[in-house]
């Protein structure tokens, strides 16, 4: 499977040397397919390679560095709507690691811009993005009542001049998630990061990746999310920090998915780490995609589909959930 | 194959698509290096698609949600849009305008419009009058240099336009027919040899021009700024290019006359467009 060339290729970037064109081929498709292509790109920078390949990255650079930009130009639309009424803008996910200059940051695909807002200001930061420019994306009363009762998000916005997308969380997992972490403890650690914004404080932010990952959806992704957490540990590692964030995330009950999200990175990009045999089907699904960009593995990825869905809501609700989705006319894995 | 300076790789769960792919593009190069820009696949929706009423799905490194399938007989068609999706949603390296664009001299001219304004059957036409076409569907600005790079893939004609290259090319290759597709009945033209051949050499943007068929004859100079505001709405990578995008739209308007042309018949929009250049 290439998304095993892309892992060698970013735990040690001097591995693409031996690649041959097919290997370059491969490489590119499922870097795109993981929506890592730009990571890669600053990886293995300046290192021996076909003239069409360094085009390619050259490109990817280029155009991660513009979407950083306009990141942070959606980060600074939001904090302009929410400054006159004093709601913090904390920024989540791929936003923050530009804005913060951390590592996870470099050549990161941004897509939406999340933000996180105390739940008892939701109301009056949803009217001043509404007032803003922002709209509703989700036309169906159905998704909209779904988001608003049961979700850790407002249904999403989009900005009707910039056409780009933002996530107002007020919590990290859905409400119907087993685990429920400690929202007031997410707002009260988050720490300034210049130009009047906010993220989450250094412990918050991996267990707010691992959450995302492990105890919520389906996977998709996965590589890029355990890419963030490798490069966030890297990065904030000092003596006591391991225990500080295993300790925060027993707070936030997500203790577990912690510790898997911490296994794993290390075993895909890090010295290697121990295995749990739990652990297995998790690094099968990760490294499904083929050299076509394809996803394989059709059962691990619709296992891990209905495992999302598990984790996010009780079996009887999941069964009304999907029997609804399905007369809509959603299929979950195509 | 390489179109221009982008190569591709298109794989397909059919062989048809594929050999279709092989005798049309057959005297275009291989992608640099073997490492092509962009994937293309053509595959079937579920497995059994792939046999029982075939339903060719577009995917490769870059998709829209919700495209619909189409039947195996317009698989080349497929490709086709496959890699003009690539470009349009991917393309980073030049500022992408849907143009077609045909050279002489080192010097190229630009025909942009909405579907329907004749900006492929013009080119086809002015290569078969000696021009060398550089593209009938994309035209590629290079930030650094200003200078045109072309997309010579196969032009794709529709409808009426169709008998009027069959007259004016007899000797040309055609696609097979690909009827009754979203956009009326098409088939694809092979550019000539020397289009083919020439086909990673840029040009420099002589002329812009804003066809419109079916209209009497009309011509008028168009401002920079309204220039400016309508290659926007004809890119589809300005927005993604940021400050690279606007430099390269500000010095081509800029540097480069733009006219507006209506025309009720092909010959009187060449003499049109012959004299501009």
């Amino acid at each position: 499977m290439s998304a095993r060339l892309l892992v060698a290729a970013l735990r040690d970037p001097a591995s693409v040397a031996e690649f041959n064109a097919a290997g370059w081929t491969a490489l590119i498709s499922a870097a795109r397919a993981e929506q890592m292509i730009g990571t890669l790109a600053h990886r293995v920078a300046g290192l021996p390679m076909p003239a069409a390949a360094a085009r390619i990255l050259d490109d990817a650079r280029a155009s991660a560095e513009q979407g950083r930009i306009a990141a942070l130009w959606e980060a600074e639309m939001a904090r302009r709507a929410l400054a006159p009424i004093g709601v913090p803008v904390i920024l989540l996910k791929g936003t923050a690691f530009v804005a913060a200059g951390l590592e996870a940051g470099r050549g990161r695909h941004i897509g939406d811009l999340d933000i996180l807002v105390p739940r008892d200001r939701l109301e009056e930061g949803e009217a001043a993005l509404l007032a803003a420019g922002w709209e509703w994306v989700k036309p169906d009363p159905y998704d909209d009542a779904y988001y608003r009762r049961w979700m850790h998000e407002l249904p999403p916005l989009i900005h009707r001049e910039r056409d780009r997308m933002i996530d107002v969380h007020h919590t990290i997992l859905p409400l119907t998630a087993a685990p429920t972490p400690d929202a007031a403890a997410l707002v009260a650690g988050a720490v300034e990061i210049g130009c009047g914004l906010f993220m989450l404080s250094r412990e918050d932010v991996v267990i707010h990746a691992a959450a995302h990952l492990f105890a919520d959806g389906d996977l998709a992704g996965g590589l890029r999310n355990l890419w963030d957490i490798h490069c966030l540990i890297g990065e904030f590692d000092a003596p006591g920090y391991v225990e500080r964030l295993r300790e925060r995330a027993q707070l936030h009950g997500l203790l577990p998915a912690v510790d898997r999200a911490l296994r794993l990175s290390q075993w895909l990009y890090g010295a290697g780490a121990p295995l749990t045999p739990i652990d297995r089907p998790f690094v099968r699904r990760l490294l499904g995609r083929d050299g076509w960009g394809r996803q394989r593995r059709k059962v691990s990825e619709f296992g891990f589909y209905l495992r999302g869905h598990l984790l996010r809501m009780p079996p009887a609700m999941l069964a009304r959930h999907l029997w609804t989705k399905w007369r809509k006319g959603y299929r979950p894995v195509g | 194959m390489r179109i221009g300076p982008a190569g591709f790789r298109v794989g397909s769960d059919w062989r048809r698509p594929i050999a279709e792919l092989e005798n049309l593009y057959r005297d275009y190069p291989k992608p640099e290096d073997g490492v092509p820009d962009f994937t293309v696949r053509l595959f079937a929706a579920r497995p059994w698609r792939r046999f029982v009423r075939p339903a060719v799905m577009i995917g490769g490194d870059f998709t829209i949600p919700d495209a619909a399938p189409l039947p195996l007989d317009l698989g080349l068609l497929a490709a086709e849009m496959g890699m003009n999706l690539q470009m349009a949603l991917a393309q980073r390296r030049y500022l992408l305008l849907h143009a077609s664009c045909v050279e002489r001299n080192g010097r190229a001219v630009l025909m942009t419009g909405e579907s329907g304004a004749g900006k492929s059957t013009l080119a086809a036409l002015m290569m078969a009058r000696g021009w060398r076409l550089m593209g009938d569907e994309f035209a590629l600005v290079d930030p650094e240099t200003g200078l045109i790079h072309g997309f010579p893939r196969l032009v794709s004609l529709k409808n009426e336009s169709v008998a009027v290259m069959q007259a004016a090319l007899p000797q040309a290759r055609f696609g097979p027919p690909q009827l009754k597709t979203p956009k009326g009945d098409i088939r694809h033209l092979v550019p000539d040899a020397a289009s083919i051949a020439a086909m990673a050499v840029p040009a420099v943007a002589a002329h812009i021009v804003f066809p419109r068929f079916g209209l009497e004859r009309a011509i008028r100079e168009v401002p920079p700024a309204e220039t400016f505001v309508r290659l926007t709405q004809a890119s589809t990578n300005y927005v993604a290019l940021g400050e690279r995008g606007f430099d390269a739209l500000t010095r081509l308007v800029t540097s480069v006359p733009a006219t507006a042309i209506d025309y009720p018949d092909a010959a009187t929009a060449i003499r049109q467009v012959e004299a501009l250049a």
